[in-house]
């Protein structure tokens, strides 16, 4: 009988405490707010620096990322499960209308290159547009084409088939090659088209840039593309590719900047539709021709979704405007490439037309 | 000897016996009820799942028709939708048919040699092993696929058959080691241990004194393997054979990393050294980025067909099952 009191007493205490303990920790951390993100995987290690970085900021804001990648990051967004989502291509126009009104804010730039893997060649290939377009359609079968030699005259070709390899998944770095692909050749553009994933006519289907640098590395004379991170980590050979003013660009960080700067002008305002938006293939005789932005989704007036309250919403616009401006010191370490000033002043622009139920948010 | 209680009388026997039928009644019912539920649970479950399916699917059909099962273009760039399963079906048959050609005879052996030439220590050794391979994950034959195992099959299987027999069409293509074949040899070295495990016990199970009645006839080892052994066995083999094909159907990592990942038309192999696409390999590549409601829609779609498919696979595998040991138990009267 003593035991069953005994056990009772226990039982009672450990409610007792276990009502009071959250009430302690809700006073203790009152202030504290949790922002929740998803989306792209492309910038994730980006988000993620920025999580731990922005604590020594601003201790108060937590930050949550999803990388599930764009689709799913769109649709939680839209769905208004998540504070912010984040996509490596803009809004298309039907998703555009039906998230409301979206604000798309450019957070990091990415490049796609083409990398290969031709033991004979040791010098770097220079490639155009539209041959590259041939050898992805299935056109250029052969290393020693007489096309790919006139670009190279010093280097000398082997006369192996051409393996291309491609993302199978659906991806963000797809989407920008095939833009590309899309604008510099009509047939391309004709029988493929461009988008996150396509209807590749040859070739090999690898997942992620993991797996296309596989199959790459392992295999001599095939060519494939993948993210310029990517490839400068791994040491890959990559090809520079001719820009529209005739120059054979290398792709880095530099050439990539160029040719963001190149485009500038011509991007809409923030709440404007983007789905137009591409880098791909800019003026400018130092611009890289295969890059594009990777965005951040907000709603215009942050109220639109109801989980967000006035004190989040101030903290997700903070966020955000330190994230595009301080937070891009640490891009360029993790292999990205920092937004040049032009973009950020867009960037400031758009978020200082931020509102909370009608009224702005940043105030300064 | 009567019982020690025989002092009871027969209305008071009655009595207990009464109460205590009752009571079992009671539990009877309990457990009925208990086991009624989880059957009906897995109904649910599988009824949820199939409408799931259909309903997600419905814009699929309602677009592309019948056309959804028979085409084979596969577009899921904005403007151009067009949404075509018939590749992928043929992919995972063609991958599936590939693994269990290898893999039911090399499994059934292992069974027969654990159970049969090995029932010492070594055999109990080899079905530890076997056991524990089938606890690997597949993602992990995926990868050893696509960073080490493809260089072999490539360099030591492929290519001298390519070189020698190159102008049949089924090894005509250049060989790159990320195809149907890698494919189906990745996927039967994945379902060997789980055919040899329920092989195992199968053939365990047949009594001694068949197996003694055979020897005693004369027969050797072999002879005895053959009339004792694998008729009474046919239909548990049979069973363990459709749950490995079962497992090689449904398998979705491992394939997407070593089969090649073709798109479309391209998808459908041509020859052992094509690539190609199975169901579940391309729901697993584009479900992430799939924003567009047709192209989702359309790969919903693909796990409606699997759904089916899979059902199909199994009610035949019923019929085959009822068949042969139907003909096996005239053979036995």
């Amino acid at each position: 009988m003593n035991k069953l009191i005994n056990y009772r007493i226990l039982g009672i205490s450990l409610l007792a405490v276990s009502l009071l303990v959250p009430v302690y920790v809700n006073s203790v951390h009152a202030q504290k707010v949790s922002i929740n993100g998803a989306g792209a995987t492309f910038p994730f290690p980006l988000i993620d620096t920025w999580r731990t970085e922005y604590q020594k900021v601003n201790p108060d804001v937590n930050l949550n990322y999803a990388s599930i990648g764009s689709g799913g990051g769109i649709k939680q967004f839209t769905e208004k499960t998540v504070d912010f989502g984040a996509s490596d291509a803009p809004l298309s126009e039907t998703e555009f209308q039906k998230a409301g009104s979206a604000v798309h804010i450019p957070e990091t730039l990415g490049s796609v290159v083409l990398a290969y893997n031709i033991p004979e060649v040791t010098t770097p290939l220079k490639l155009t547009g539209p041959v590259i377009a041939d050898i992805f359609l299935g056109k250029i079968t052969k290393w020693d084409d007489p096309k790919i030699k006139e670009l190279n005259p010093d280097v000398t070709l082997p006369s192996e088939n051409i393996v291309t390899v491609h993302r199978s998944d659906g991806s963000g770095t797809t989407y920008v090659f095939t833009d590309y692909l899309s604008k510099v050749s009509p047939e391309w553009n004709q029988t493929v088209g461009k988008g996150k994933s396509v209807q590749w006519p040859v070739g090999i289907g690898a997942p992620g840039n993991e797996g296309v640098a596989a199959s790459i590395q392992g295999t001599p004379n095939t060519i494939g593309y993948v993210e310029l991170a990517y490839a400068l980590t791994t040491q890959m050979n990559f090809a520079a590719v001719q820009n529209q003013e005739g120059n054979f660009i290398t792709p880095s960080v530099n050439s990539t900047m160029a040719a963001v700067s190149a485009e500038t002008s011509t991007l809409p305002s923030g709440s404007e539709s983007w789905s137009n938006v591409t880098i791909t293939d800019p003026p400018g005789p130092d611009s890289y021709p295969i890059s594009s932005f990777s965005y951040l989704l907000l709603y215009k007036d942050l109220s639109t979704n109801p989980t967000i309250d006035e004190q989040k919403a101030k903290a997700i616009t903070e966020f955000v405007e330190w994230a595009v401006t301080d937070g891009q010191q640490f891009a360029e370490s993790l292999g990205y490439v920092p937004l040049p000033q032009s973009v950020v002043d867009v960037n400031e622009a758009t978020l200082k037309s931020l509102t909370f139920n009608g009224n702005p948010i940043l105030t300064n | 000897m009567p019982p020690k209680d025989s002092k009871i009388t027969h209305a008071e026997l009655v009595k207990k016996l009464d109460l205590q039928s009752r009571k079992s009644f009671i539990g009877d019912k309990f457990f009925k009820g208990l086991v009624i539920g989880a059957s009906v649970y897995t109904l649910c479950m599988v009824a949820l799942v199939f409408f799931a399916l259909a309903d997600g699917s419905v814009p699929i059909f309602m677009k592309e028709g019948i056309n959804f099962v028979i085409g084979t273009d596969w577009n899921a760039v904005e403007g151009r939708e067009s949404f075509g399963a018939l590749p992928y079906i043929i992919g995972t048959l063609v991958s599936s048919t590939i693994a269990m050609a290898i893999a039911v005879p090399i499994s059934i052996g292992i069974a027969i040699f654990i159970t049969e030439m090995m029932k010492n220590k070594l055999g109990t050794i080899l079905s530890f092993i076997v056991e524990l391979l089938a606890a690997v994950p597949s993602i992990i034959y995926g990868l050893w696929g696509l960073f080490v195992f493809r260089f072999w099959i490539r360099d030591y299987i492929e290519e001298p058959l390519h070189n020698t027999l190159g102008d049949f069409s089924l090894f005509a293509q250049a060989p790159f080691g990320l195809d149907v074949f890698t494919a189906g040899i990745i996927l039967a070295i994945m379902i060997i241990p789980i055919i040899t495990a329920v092989s195992r016990e199968v053939i365990k199970a047949i009594p001694h004194s068949q197996k003694e009645a055979a020897y005693a006839l004369g027969a050797t080892r072999w002879e005895m393997i053959k009339t004792a052994i694998l008729p009474s066995s046919k239909t548990g083999l049979m069973g363990a054979t459709f749950l490995g094909l079962g497992r090689a159907i449904g398998e979705t990592m491992l394939v997407t990393l070593v089969i090649g990942n073709a798109i479309g038309l391209a998808a459908i192999p041509t020859s052992l050294f094509s690539q190609s696409q199975t169901l579940s390999s391309i729901i697993a590549n584009e479900f992430n980025e799939a924003s567009n409601d047709l192209h989702l829609s359309a790969l919903i779609g693909l796990g409606l067909v699997l759904f089916v498919i899979t059902i199909f696979i199994n009610v035949a595998a019923i019929y085959i099952i009822s068949k042969v040991s139907k003909s096996y138990s005239n053979l036995r009267e």
